[in-house]
């Protein structure tokens, strides 16, 4: 199912929660709505859901205006942050619960109902813990208990709120791929919030990144990340190097280095920040180039297969991050308190 | 955390007094409550059953089963079978409506269940006097009416009914509270109706705490004195309670039998502490798992 959002904007209190939000999500898509708290990317999953209606706006499922359906008549599967499962009742029960509130005559018999709860329980690999209670299960069981629960009634959408957000590292990367490889298999449309850009960037087809209420980008993973429309974006996907300059006719200068931004060649002399990742340094021994600053070795972290360094700037002080191999590192023969040049092998400026 | 860093940080260690002398000084302050508690609960509840029975069983079971004795009972029994119910809806709807939705006004009608328990239940009663006595506000029409409500029946259910007010609702919105609304947004998206809603979710939750606020309405629905004593008017075998009873028995120095009929209200209380302590312990093994639920 298709889901449009139209010009939806929510208010708490004085609090702008959403503010004219615009979303296509085709069929089968898996979304990520990607933000930091407080954004509205929770409200906007909720006012999809029907858990939450907006103060204005529209949201449509296929060409069906559902803005005032109620939550049981969307057909939506809901999986809450903390698993929401009812405490009191089995395994067995919560995913069979959506089954048996069914009117006498759509509902399916408890022997159909026996059958749907074994399959559900196969496709989230908890067989033979039907009769275990929510408080005997660990976190990962749990959520995949909410997630059976939310497919037993057989959605057109499912949504979720930050489903891996209370779990640990491992847990959640197993999750993940599991619930990639789940919507791979049901083709249901999928909306999942989270914070964390490295779920978002792992998981969807698309991701929506959201800020103060609005929507920032919109975007395959490649697309946001490789391309930011914004600093914000940037900003929020992967840490950044922030360098504060100012454009004209076409160059930037920041500080020391000087560099191209033909994009902006209009603009006269006005205020621009840059950004530089951390992995996107070129780092040499020697001087090559003019773009070359002169830095010198704070810390060196060693984080897995990389080398993460804080260097200082010679010319402002000015701390910046850079990222290099650990066989780069040795290459290069590097050491603490060691003066070194870099220059930004990929460098983008916003005017601001 | 702090007491295990400050001997590192150089701050010196209090002086510590040897463990012989805090033993000593334990077991001096335990014995000081254990003496506290025989003098002011332990040895008036014995009394009353040693004064109850100081004549011999016959006489006891004589004093609570005279028809006034047993009027009284009767009186006390059908009081509390309306008032518990009324009471037990309102808390449920009222606890449901405060804890689940947001809407304004809501601080103030928490305040205003409270207000039973803030004021004397003398003035409780006496403002069912003020509204429905005969010199009251709406006495005039009940006389037309040909409607008794104060020193009859009604009156008592409705004075009961206000001072019993509160328990149910006090002890289930901070629960509910505490619960949130989560699951219940889940049955929703489930497709669940509100009456599935609540009584396979909600009620599940809440039952221990529900069974709570019943029992402690219940003592004190059975227990009431003051509100049901200004609105009774004492009228022997018509509206007397157990405890106004109690009360008439002792003015006329028979303490035997006054003793007799309180003994059946301490009973009760007695029942109550058991199956309250029963629930509390329940209550706290099903938030146990909650909190592992959580955590």
């Amino acid at each position: 199912m298709s889901i449009e959002v139209k010009n939806v904007s929510k208010k708490f209190g004085t609090f702008q929660a959403l503010h004219n939000v615009n979303l296509k999500i085709n069929s089968g898509e898996l979304i990520a709505l990607l933000g930091p708290s407080g954004s509205g990317k929770t409200t906007l999953l909720r006012i999809i859901a029907g858990l939450e209606s907006p103060d204005s706006g529209q949201i449509y499922f296929d060409d069906r205006d559902v803005t005032f359906y109620p939550v049981q008549a969307r057909g939506v599967g809901f999986v809450f942050q903390h698993y929401a499962l009812f405490r009191h009742m089995t395994v067995f029960d919560n995913i069979s619960f959506g089954l048996r509130v069914r009117p006498r005559n759509k509902r399916p018999s408890p022997t159909e109902i026996k059958e749907r709860v074994q399959e559900l329980l196969q496709l989230v690999q908890l067989e033979g813990l039907a009769g275990r209670y929510p408080s005997q299960l660990s976190g990962g069981q749990r959520q995949r208990v909410s997630l059976a629960r939310a497919l037993a009634v057989q959605p057109q959408v499912l949504l979720l709120d930050e489903p891996f957000g209370a779990l640990d590292t491992k847990v959640r990367r197993e999750l993940r791929r599991w619930l990639r490889r789940l919507h791979d298999e049901l083709q249901i449309t999928t909306i999942f919030v989270t914070h964390d850009q490295e779920e978002a960037l792992e998981l969807a087809n698309r991701i929506v990144i959201m800020n103060h209420g609005q929507i920032e980008q919109e975007g395959t993973p490649e697309e946001v990340y490789d391309h930011p429309a914004n600093p914000f974006v940037f900003d929020f996907l992967g840490s950044v190097n922030i360098f504060r300059g100012r454009v004209s006719h076409g160059k930037a200068t920041l500080g020391a280095i000087e560099i191209h931004a033909p994009e902006y060649a209009d603009r006269k002399d006005s205020p621009a920040v840059a950004y530089v990742r951390p992995h996107e340094w070129v780092i040499d021994r020697n001087k090559t180039d003019d773009t070359s600053m002169e830095v010198v070795i704070r810390y060196a972290h060693p984080v897995g297969p990389t080398i993460r360094l804080e260097v200082e700037r010679l010319d402002e002080e000015e701390i910046l991050e850079v990222e290099l191999t650990k066989e780069r590192f040795h290459e290069l023969d590097l050491s603490v308190s060691q003066r070194i040049f870099i220059k930004p092998r990929n460098i983008r400026v916003f005017p601001i | 955390m702090k007491s295990s860093v400050a001997p590192s940080e150089g701050i010196p260690l209090q002086k510590t007094i040897p463990i012989k002398q805090t033993k000593r000084f334990r077991w001096l302050l335990i014995s000081l409550v254990f003496l506290f508690l025989s003098l002011f609960l332990l040895i008036p509840l014995v009394a009353i059953f040693v004064e109850a029975f100081s004549q011999g069983l016959d006489v006891y079971f004589e004093a609570i089963t005279e028809p006034y004795a047993a009027s009284a009972i009767q009186l006390t029994l059908l009081v509390a079978a309306i008032a518990v119910p009324l009471n037990l809806l309102f808390g449920v709807v009222a606890s449901w409506c405060l804890a689940k939705f947001d809407f304004p006004g809501k601080n103030f009608i928490i305040t205003l269940i409270d207000l039973p328990f803030a004021i004397s239940p003398v003035i409780s009663g006496l403002i069912f006097v003020l509204l429905f006595g005969t010199q009251g506000l709406l006495g005039d029409w009940l006389i037309a009416h040909n409607l008794r409500i104060v020193f009859a029946v009604p009156g008592i259910v409705l004075a009961t009914v206000f001072v019993t007010f509160p328990f149910v609702a006090r002890e289930l919105i901070p629960l509910m509270q505490s619960q949130g609304i989560q699951e219940e947004e889940a049955a929703t998206s489930l497709g669940a109706n509100g009456w599935q809603v609540f009584f396979r979710i909600t009620l599940p939750n809440i039952k221990w705490g529900l069974l709570y606020g019943v029992i402690l309405c219940n003592a004190r629905a059975m227990g009431e004195f003051g509100a049901v004593s200004v609105v009774s008017g004492h009228i022997r075998g018509e509206t007397n309670t157990i405890p106004l009873h109690v009360e008439t028995l002792y003015n006329e120095y028979n303490f035997t039998a006054a003793f007799a009929v309180a003994s059946l209200l301490t009973l009760l209380a007695l029942i109550t502490l058991i199956v309250k302590g029963f629930v509390e312990w329940k209550t706290k093994q099903s938030e146990n798992e909650s909190q592992s639920e959580i955590g």
